[in-house]
């Protein structure tokens, strides 16, 4: 293994501990305080609005999982939210499950999980 | 071509799409005037019946995977035909700009 692989797998387990020890991750451009994209920003917001805590991290601060997060769940673009450790998608999936009501019943039954485990 | 025309060229041989709308919304970004860099894609395909929505991003991304990586934002809309009926045709406006990709 030369340095790129072991520094890819690093990351790699870096994104892999944060999804699976939240029970809803943002990765997003910004922060849900100062959201450097119209779609981080408006997923942010949806999540805010479903009334629980959840983590972010800032893509735009760690270039190494901005590089690499794609090839972690296949999934080309920015942002990705993950409820349960399973990627629900990006912006315009996560308002969808908002206007139907979808996301709030799996963020609400996510936390409860977590929170009796 | 230009990647417009490329994109809605992609989505029809893929999704044979009843409905397909492809819009530049570059303008509303920062950039040189003519630029391709954001675009809003609405696709309503019977291909889409009985899969969800993370299914169905997954396949439009995979047809677009030669033209995703030299665009910066594709905001997207996957329907069924009874769907998009029951929505009267309408779908979200795309956000506005944060500025992020000067970072």
């Amino acid at each position: 293994m030369n340095d790129d692989e072991v520094e890819r797998m690093d990351v790699m387990e870096r994104i892999d501990e944060a999804v699976k020890s939240h029970p809803v991750i943002i990765f997003m451009k910004g922060t849900p305080q100062m959201p450097q994209c119209g779609f981080s920003s408006r997923a942010a917001q949806a999540l805010m609005q479903c009334g629980e805590e959840f983590a972010y991290v800032n893509v735009l601060s760690d270039p190494e999982i901005f590089q690499n997060l794609p090839r972690y769940a296949d999934w080309p673009t920015f942002p990705q939210i993950y409820i349960n450790g399973e990627l629900i998608g990006g912006c315009d999936i996560t308002l969808e499950m908002f206007e139907t009501g979808e996301l709030q019943t799996a963020i609400k039954d996510a936390v409860a999980h977590n929170k009796e485990a | 071509m230009n990647m417009q025309n490329q994109i809605e060229r992609q989505l029809t041989a893929s999704f044979n799409p009843s409905v397909l709308e492809v819009i530049n919304e570059s303008h509303m970004h920062h950039g040189p005037p003519g630029r391709e860099s954001h675009f809003k894609v609405t696709v309503v395909s019977e291909q889409f019946e009985g899969k969800r929505l993370i299914e169905r991003h997954r396949i439009v991304n995979q047809a677009l995977s030669t033209e995703l990586p030299s665009i910066h934002a594709l905001a997207l809309h996957t329907l069924t035909p009874e769907e998009y009926k029951a929505r009267a045709g309408k779908v979200p406006d795309s956000p506005a700009c944060k500025g992020g990709s000067k970072a």
